[in-house]
């Protein structure tokens, strides 16, 4: 089938085709539909295939294998990984398989790209549907050969029998498959480990040569037919709205159209665009232009009382008040009352913002009641949620074409965005493409909360604490969704704080009220960012306090290998059941070992400004220790010559991803521990762009990380977050082995560490 | 109006001179590879070669290029990939991919001017090239890579 042809013929993406450069990238999306045509299946060369017996998979005559991909691909390598599956199950020849990507549609299941659990979910669900067409094309050929299918078998992209040897390909049997009955899940004959081809291999990804020459399609590239540009002036206080405005020189500006009011909106403010004026104009330019001669008065509304300096005070206060009770054992406040030696310390990481490298940007049209959009989202399914609610439309006539990603990290789930699009694509009658600037990106983001934690042990006559008090306070991710929520959630609270996996008799964890005054949301690693900053950066001043190493020290205060014991405690476990995911201090262990003895840990002496840090977390259901190797200067400026990783992730699917991801998360992790800040002036984001809101360099990035995968029959983990929460930590234990300075506020930019 | 050659191939602009040459490309000629990042000079997503040099082309006006030959990442590799790209693939650089266009060019510019250099020099040439997937390691090891296949 002719994929250029189809494209022409919809004159999708016109004007695109005449530079021959992006033709090649037609096929790395899904096909559209025609205008106004309603998507309920028949949307995939797949579900068009001659045997197609699941929404992810199908096979036509001329041998081709589509497997679609139903997960948005940011970086991560879903979009290989779990295709891969398929076509390991199925015996499928790499070469001749098609990646398409699916629009949002609840026929796959969640499609939320986010929480790093699309293996972990979807891992059995792609085997099965490899294995389903495998058995469809077994029978097939045992039909036609008059055999048993028992007698039969696959090899790769074709179907054997084994006393005769004879050979049947995939392509020559599509059709007499496409006859039998779907296969019930229990008939399935999958491969055992052994036998896997790609899965576990790291095979790189469908889309890298399209990556490597500028053929690849994100969001940013995205066009359709008679499209015209949009740059929106949001209110600067998160709430504002226009008061009055002159749009006089905005229109003079060559290229502006037209200035279009969006409606504020209405509290909790979810996924709905915040409200101001769109700029419409012929190209990308003229809207910036015409934005910046926007005359506009605006109301600021109540939160433009928010200050980050004052507000860091008052967290600070909450947090040495007692506060809501999630995990109590013992009594912790008889031991303090005992005296002997009592720790206490507080900490603190900012605002930080996702900054995806592109960043948010949507086409949508809306036309006789549909709207096609074309973006970059983690989440197409709330793509039609929200634009079906902001134009009163049923969502089934919002359809989400997913490009690639330019970043996500938790950005992109959040469709505000696309919202735009299709509200202005609304109000002005052809498709918009709107497009976020970098200030745009940095200003209205949903940012990862503000925390503070404030902690407090007591140790025993041989440096162990007896009793364990831990206190956080942020601002939740649900005051995005519910007006005035003020507490962390069980979710927010399950990573890396509750979830404590320390043997000590007296342990007490609390979480305070904090009230947001900016979006608050999901970045990548989320609570266990400064969760495991707090418990990790303690653990390593309480080692130093008792003298003792601390490696040696973690180790004792994880205790014997185990399965934790929550029971009675709100625990979510990132969605993932206990029983089959449980807290083993066992692996917790063996990933600290891991990391130390490849790090080196305790054999050599570092000279002078040198020193080594060592963290260990476990987040998403994967365990992972990292050892921060750091030199600091007579100056105090810090470079990061080495990191090793040590990660528990159960099975991996694609160890070569996994590797890329932890070798990033040191990077992320590097750029929010250094220079990660962002802060508000009266309800206003103070930075703007990439000078003011510095992320690592690659003179400032970890010169080498070294990912160490632990083989495992677990059942799989998360990849894309796990690797950041130890990092951060363990830098900083890094930085006092060096220094003598110990942090405890990030980021470490505003530290004089000579 | 201003003329000038884009990847071998004859162009005419009469739109606002004022306008960078990164949505030129962009919106008006539709060759996408070139990406928007930070619109002021600071991550190296938008670089293209200008006569042979790398340039931000979101902060390089139009008006500027009367004459002008410009080469993108489509440009690069019209016959194949070129020993930098083959690289980035050899290495498996790209997570999301967004800036590596803009950190191909870059690295192609460093190694036409530079055919050996040390990983001081490669951090110099490439710290104006932002990627937030962070694969810097895997970026110097490329360089240092394709250096070797060119040498």
């Amino acid at each position: 089938m002719n994929t250029v042809d189809n494209v022409s013929r919809r004159g999708f993406l016109k004007g695109m085709l005449s530079t021959g450069a992006l033709i090649l990238s037609v096929h790395l999306l899904p096909e559209p539909a025609g205008a106004g045509e309603k998507i309920s299946g028949g949307s995939t060369h797949a579900d068009r295939a001659t045997l197609h017996p699941s929404a992810f998979v199908g096979v036509d005559t001329d041998g081709t294998v589509y497997i679609v991909a139903h997960r948005s691909e940011m970086g991560t390598g879903i979009r290989t990984s779990l295709p891969l599956v398929v076509a390991d199950e199925l015996d499928a020849d790499w070469k001749l398989v098609k990646v398409e990507q699916a629009i949002g549609d609840w026929r796959y299941g969640g499609q939320d790209t986010d929480g790093s659990h699309s293996i972990r979910d979807f891992f059995d669900v792609m085997r099965e549907a490899g294995g389903t067409a495998r058995l469809m094309l077994i029978e097939a050929a045992a039909a036609q050969w008059k055999v048993p299918p028992g007698q039969c078998e696959t090899g790769l992209h074709e179907v054997v029998h084994r006393p005769t040897g004879r050979k049947l390909g995939y392509g020559a049997l599509a059709a007499a498959a496409s006859r039998l009955p779907v296969p019930r899940k229990e008939a399935l004959r999958l491969k055992r480990k052994s036998q896997w081809r790609y899965i576990g291999k790291g095979h790189p990804s469908y889309d890298l040569t399209a990556l490597c020459t500028g053929k690849a399609v994100y969001g940013m590239d995205a066009r359709m037919d008679g499209m015209v540009y949009a740059a929106v002036m949001h209110p600067p206080v998160l709430g504002g709205t226009v008061k009055s405005y002159d749009d006089k020189e905005a229109l003079k500006v060559r290229g502006v159209r037209q200035v279009v009011p969006i409606a504020p909106f209405k509290p909790p403010h979810a996924f709905q665009p915040l409200g101001g004026l769109a700029v419409i104009a012929d190209n990308t330019w003229a809207a910036f232009q015409g934005r910046k001669k926007l005359n506009v008065v605006w109301d600021n509304g109540p939160n433009a009382t928010y200050n980050s300096a004052q507000y860091k005070k008052a967290l600070f206060e909450t947090a040495r008040a007692p506060a809501k009770v999630a995990r109590n054992a013992g009594d912790v406040e008889a031991e303090f009352k005992k005296g002997g030696r009592v720790l206490e310390a507080e900490y603190y990481i900012p605002h930080l913002a996702h900054a995806p490298m592109e960043p948010p940007v949507a086409v949508a049209e809306f036309r006789g009641g549909t709207v096609t959009a074309w973006t970059c989202t983690q989440n197409p399914q709330a793509v039609q949620d929200i634009v079906a609610e902001q134009l009163k439309i049923p969502r089934e006539n919002v359809i989400c074409h997913v490009t690639l990603l330019g970043g996500g990290f938790g950005r992109k789930s959040k469709p505000d965005y696309v919202a735009e699009a299709a509200v202005l694509s609304k109000k002005v009658g052809r498709p918009v493409k709107v497009v976020w600037s970098r200030e745009d990106d940095i200003k209205f983001g949903y940012y990862h909360t503000v925390s503070a934690m404030y902690m407090k042990a007591a140790l025993d006559a041989n440096g162990k604490p007896a009793a364990w008090l831990q206190r956080s306070v942020f601002p939740p991710i649900g005051s995005t969704f519910e007006l005035g929520d003020r507490y962390g959630s069980a979710g927010e609270l399950g990573q890396g704080w509750t979830d404590i996996p320390y043997d000590i008799p007296n342990l007490r964890i609390e979480n305070g009220p904090a009230q947001a005054h900016v979006r608050i949301g999901w970045l990548r690693s989320v609570a266990n960012i400064y969760h495991a900053f707090a418990v990790q950066s303690f653990s390593d001043e309480l080692a130093h306090a008792a003298g003792r190493d601390p490696v040696d020290y973690l180790l004792e205060l994880i205790g014997p290998p185990r399965i934790l014991d929550l029971k009675g405690i709100d625990y979510p476990n990132c969605g993932a059941p206990y029983t089959a995911y449980p807290i083993d201090t066992g692996r917790l262990r063996r990933v600290i070992e891991l990391a130390a003895a490849k790090s080196g840990w305790g054999k050599h002496k570092l000279g002078k400004g040198r020193g080594m840090g060592i963290a260990v977390h476990r987040s998403f259901v994967t365990y992972v220790a990292t050892v921060v190797e750091v030199e600091v200067d007579e100056r105090g400026k810090i470079t990061i010559p080495h990191v090793h990783t040590a990660v528990d992730a159960g099975l991996v699917a694609n160890p070569e991803f996994a590797r890329a991801q932890f070798e990033g998360a040191a990077v992320f992790g590097a750029s929010l521990a250094r220079t990660g800040e962002i802060t508000a002036t009266n309800g206003v984001i103070d930075q703007s762009n990439f000078y003011d809101y510095p992320v690592a360099l690659m003179r400032d990035a970890p010169r080498r990380t070294d990912v160490y995968l632990v083989d495992s029959d677990a059942p799989p983990g998360g990849i894309g977050e796990p690797g950041v929460p130890p990092f951060v930590p363990a830098l900083c234990n890094a930085v006092f082995a060096a220094t003598g300075k110990r942090i405890r506020e990030l980021p470490l930019s505003k530290h004089q560490l000579t | 109006m201003i003329r000038l050659k884009v990847n071998g191939v004859e162009h005419s602009f009469d739109g606002d001179p004022m306008m960078p040459l990164l949505w030129y490309l962009r919106d008006e000629l539709a060759l996408t590879g070139t990406k928007f990042g930070c619109g002021v000079s600071l991550c190296g997503a938008c670089v293209v070669h200008l006569n042979g040099k790398a340039i931000r082309s979101c902060v390089t006006p139009m008006r500027q290029l009367e004459n002008a030959e410009v080469t993108t990442i489509e440009g690069l590799s019209v016959k194949g990939p070129h020993p930098v790209q083959r690289a980035w693939m050899q290495f498996k650089v790209p997570q999301c991919g967004y800036c590596q266009s803009g950190q191909i060019m870059s690295a192609v510019a460093l190694l036409s001017s530079n055919r050996s250099p040390s990983d001081e020099q490669i951090d110099e040439a490439m710290s104006g090239n932002i990627c937030r997937c962070g694969t810097y390691q895997r970026i110097r090891a490329a360089i240092k890579a394709a250096a070797k296949e060119s040498a």
